[in-house]
């Protein structure tokens, strides 16, 4: 191993970390742009450089300053890591690249640099969270994170996004904060926050109790980050007002590493320890799953702004990962670590499209856009391809979870084929919303004035379809992520008694 | 050239023909529906150069990629699929010269868009009848339900959107609910989808959840129609003609009811099925359908929606034909496929001439209309007796072994229903025929009108000379589907 790639992991958050202070200094028009899209294609870089090493069987494990662990932090890197790496540094990335003529639109320019700087730490604190082996060390990834988060939320010309972003502070400050508690008490209980280190010396606690109500607060902070229903509240308006590029970003990836260190955290920490915490990590997940899965689709249903319907959208499609993960089974857990791939992938190229069409088009409800696929028919492409990678169609990426989280359901007997209509059931709510998206945009008749409108940029254009065209890609040859994820659904059941 | 490359020109054909399609359109429209004519032409060379292998007892096989442990991206030529993917190629033929007739005659828009997304509809249809697995064949058959939404909702007004959504609405509801769910119980239990002769679930499953898993893929598939899946039919008649023509009498429907066929003889084996009491429902099925889907076409006012009707109970005598499990009747509804497409064909380029004459689409307009338009009035007449079943036409052919294998099995209800809807068939037809022969106009129509264009009157007749040559020659179709039934008694 070269010496380099032996620095990757510390690299993953350093390139972002150090570029962000330095975009602030970049007055010129667009040179914050280039510089945060540059540190977002080497962190991007980095991470499949990463994905190339587990795929080849090699673990990364790094000490910080040199210390070894349990005393000084450590960052791993092993296949679950890498797949969420791929998927945030992916998200920004593809963001980045298209979203030049949509943060111009949304954000002055003179305050561009300081939009990039939060956008580069948000970028930093949501990598470290998957790269670090040491709880603490993530919990100030993800406060990095947060706030940066909030910060570009809010960074947007439209007032409602700080409501919004209000409410997401607060819920975000209560999640983070109860994850802190609970890693307070194991670390009263254990003295380590090493996490490897921790699941052998829980073992050693005599008294229980505490570590229980710890994992009670784990498990309920991190399911409101990653918004789990009914802990979803702040999601839809803090999608549906931020930035479109913002947007893209951040539906992409953010909950999906609450989601990562919610199975992390429940399978290595407790799963191994608790006696019958899969039981109750199980029966607490799954019925949530199943009331995000149905009322996060039928609230998509009714959306008529086209942002609000994704994001509701989205709350869906955690209720799917969570169900996966509630299976505590090989095979759901490797349904739930592809549709994280498979749905950023989704739902970051519909956000896209949607990027594309609110540079061109003034509003984004359902009437606006009527008929605009007239004028804008690359984008609106684009956007029945990703619809379709969403909806689950064979040949798509989408269809890939779709097929492993049934597989996952058959194995669960009877309560089993329960499962399995409530996800055909939500499927076919999707081909509802998707279709209103369609018929909307194809044979609608806008209430505003679309006669101006343009096709979209070729650079965005060209991104949007990238994306597009990955949804088909790994719908046909998805190598990379399945067995990314049969690796990481194997790590975390390896922790199971 | 090989089999497998054979495979992949005809997958890849019509796919570079719609490129073809859309590029040519800057160069005038006769270029574009030179490119449409040459790219089916290649695609029925290309499909019908896998048939001598095929009849032999070849099986020329492609593997694309696997998508993951026992999910591959397979296809395999066996006689089945041969026989529907040579009937789909050679139809797309005739029917893009109906196409030109009648796309121009009613001055159509976006007709650029309308013959790229059927050369997409042609593949889809391809990749069904050559795929050697479920999932390959679902991957088709979901592409071949959205390639075809752009063609059903072709009009584009209030009235047509609506019909589109009931059409993929009820297809895909389908298909994601039922089929879906029972693809993957098959792998699940059998740790494969892969079709095999003779089936592959025997010994894994068992009782009722045999007939249930059967269900799960009769109403899956939407596109075969059976009550009471079928409302997407007549919803699917508010497309162009050419459409209903292909599409909804060929490449769809008998994409539905073949991909039953096949899913019985090599997914359950029809062996297996028939010692298994639980899937008896079947038969009572389609026989219902059969009888109410004429019933409701004997009230039909508008040609095309009775056409539609018609359609739903022919396919309906496939899917019965399949669900007697006997090797004649496997025979007969192997047959009846070709034998209903060109019929129905016929019928629907009748259905179309009329309208871009006549501007007539209603059953009680057609009043002498056969004096104006002999040529058409005489195609659709041989079309009908094919439905009724009469010697000599393509009907009759496969009735005989339909009935024959009915009569193997001592099934009586499938012989009930058959000669029932024989009666119904004869009822809602020939007073048509009788009509258009030999009543007098009694309104003059708005304009005087003669046949329709050249391009309509010679694809319609070509198909009714099919419909009557059929009755004779025969012999090769039911030489190669002898091969399904090799070994069975």
């Amino acid at each position: 191993m070269t010496y380099l790639s032996h620095h990757l992991p510390a690299l993953q958050v350093i390139v972002p970390m150090l570029t962000a202070p330095l975009v602030l200094l970049l007055k010129p028009d667009g040179l914050a742009r280039l510089a945060t899209t540059a540190a977002s294609a080497l962190a991007f870089a980095i991470a499949i450089a990463m994905t190339m090493g587990v795929l080849d069987g090699h673990t990364y494990t790094y000490r910080m300053g040199g210390w070894p662990a349990p005393y000084g932090i450590e960052l791993a890197v092993d296949q679950f890591s890498a797949l969420l790496l791929l998927v945030v540094t992916g998200a920004s990335t593809f963001a980045l690249l298209a979203g030049q003529r949509s943060v111009d639109a949304d954000i002055d320019s003179s305050r561009q640099p300081l939009f990039y700087a939060a956008w580069l730490l948000a970028l930093a604190g949501l990598s470290g969270i998957p790269i670090s082996a040491d709880a603490f060390n993530i919990f100030v990834f993800m406060e990095i994170s947060s706030l940066a988060s909030y910060v570009i939320i809010a960074g947007g010309p439209d007032r409602r996004a700080l409501p919004a972003v209000f409410k997401y502070l607060i819920m975000g400050t209560v999640g983070a904060t109860f994850y802190l508690i609970g890693i307070g008490l194991i670390y009263l209980m254990t003295g380590t926050l090493n996490m490897a280190d921790m699941e052998l010396r829980i073992h050693e606690v005599g008294d229980q109790k505490p570590i229980l109500v710890a994992a009670g607060f784990i498990t309920v902070g991190l399911a409101l980050k990653a918004a789990v229903f009914p802990l979803h509240v702040w999601l839809p308006n803090a999608y549906t007002y931020a930035p479109n590029t913002v947007t893209v970003f951040l539906a992409a990836c953010s909950t999906k590493v609450s989601l990562y260190l919610l199975m992390r955290f429940d399978f290595f920490v407790f799963q191994g320890n608790l006696a019958g915490h899969d039981m109750q990590f199980a029966a607490f997940l799954m019925p949530l799953a199943v009331l995000a899965i149905l009322v996060g689709s039928a609230v998509a249903l009714f959306e008529k702004n086209i942002k609000r319907l994704l994001a509701y959208s989205s709350i869906a499609q955690i209720g799917y990962i969570v169900l996966g993960v509630s299976f505590v089974t090989i095979a759901g857990l490797t349904a739930s670590a592809v549709h994280i791939f498979n749905h950023a992938l989704a739902k970051g190229a519909l956000f896209l499209t949607v990027c594309c069409f609110a540079t061109q088009c003034t509003g984004l409800r359902l009437t606006d856009l009527g008929g605009i696929a007239r004028r804008m028919p690359w984008t609106a492409g684009a956007l029945v391809v990703s619809g379709f990678s969403l909806l689950g169609i064979p040949g798509t990426a989408g269809f890939i979870s779709k097929w492993y989280l049934i597989v996952a359901a058959f194995e669960q007997g009877p309560l089993g084929m329960a499962l399995i209509a409530v996800i055909v059931v939500s499927s076919l709510m999707a081909v509802v919303y998707i279709w209103r998206i369609v018929e909307a945009i194809y044979f609608g008749e806008s209430t505003i004035d679309l006669s101006a409108v343009r096709e979209a940029p070729a650079a965005m254009l060209i991104v949007t379809w990238i994306a597009a065209l990955a949804n088909i890609y790994f719908g046909v040859v998805p190598e990379i992520p399945v067995s990314l994820s049969i690796s990481a659904a194997d790590t975390l059941l390896e922790h199971l008694p | 050239m090989s089999g497998a490359d054979l495979i992949t020109l005809s997958l890849l054909i019509p796919v570079l023909g719609a490129v073809g399609i859309a590029a040519a359109s800057k160069f005038g429209p006769n270029v574009r529906e030179s490119a449409t004519m040459i790219t089916a032409g290649l695609l029925a060379w290309t499909v019908w150069s896998l048939v001598p292998e095929v009849m032999q007892g070849g099986r020329p096989s492609l593997m694309v990629s696997q998508i993951a442990p026992g999910i591959e991206i397979a296809f395999k030529v066996e006689p089945l699929g041969m026989l529907f993917a040579a009937l789909a190629s050679s139809l797309w033929i005739v029917n893009s010269i109906y196409s030109i007739g009648y796309m121009r005659g009613n001055n159509e828009k976006h007709q650029t868009r309308f013959y790229i997304f059927f050369a997409v509809s042609l593949a889809a249809a391809i990749g069904i009848a050559f795929a050697d697995n479920l999932f390959t064949l679902f991957l088709f058959y979901e592409i071949l339900t959205l390639s075809t939404y752009p063609l059903v909702s072709h009009k584009g007004d209030e009235k047509t959107i609506r019909s589109a959504r009931v059409y993929l609405g009820i297809l895909l509801t389908t298909s994601i609910g039922l089929l879906l769910p029972a693809i993957i119980w098959v792998h699940v239990t059998a740790g494969t989808g892969t079709f095999a002769p003779g089936g592959i679930l025997e010994g894994k499953i068992s009782g009722p959840a045999v007939g249930l898993l059967l269900g799960l893929f009769v109403f899956g598939v939407g596109k075969a129609a059976v009550m009471p899946v079928h409302r997407w039919l007549p919803a699917a008649m508010v497309a162009p003609t050419p459409v209903s023509a292909l599409l909804h009498a060929v490449a769809v429907v008998k994409a539905g009811v073949f991909t039953v066929t096949k899913v019985i003889i090599y997914i359950f084996g029809i062996e297996f099925l028939f010692a298994e009491p639980s899937s008896s429902w079947l038969v009572f099925a389609a026989a219902f359908t059969i009888i109410t889907a004429s019933v409701v076409a004997l009230r039909q006012q508008n040609l095309k929606r009775l056409l539609a009707y018609s359609t739903v109970a022919q396919l309906s005598y496939v899917v019965m034909a399949t669900a007697i499990l006997k090797p004649l009747s496997e025979i007969g509804a192997a047959v009846h496929i070709v034998a209903h497409a060109f019929g129905k064909i016929t019928l629907f380029f009748a259905a179309g001439a009329i309208y871009t004459a006549a501007k007539k689409t209603e059953l009680h307009q057609l009043k002498g209309i056969a004096r104006r338009m002999p040529w058409t009035m005489a195609a659709f007449t041989v079309g009908a007796l094919s439905m009724i079943g009469v010697p000599p036409t393509a009907g009759f052919v496969s009735k005989w072994y339909i009935l024959a294998g009915a009569f193997q099995a001592d099934n009586y209800v499938a012989i009930a229903a058959i000669i029932a809807s024989t009666a119904l068939n004869a009822a809602y037809f020939l007073p048509i025929v009788y009509m258009a022969w030999f009543l007098k106009e009694d309104t003059p129509p708005a304009k005087e009108h003669g046949e329709a264009p050249f391009a309509a009157v010679l694809a319609l007749t070509i198909t009714a000379f099919l419909t009557l040559a059929f009755f004779f020659f025969n012999g090769p179709v039911l030489k190669l589907e002898g091969q399904l039934v090799q070994g069975l008694s």
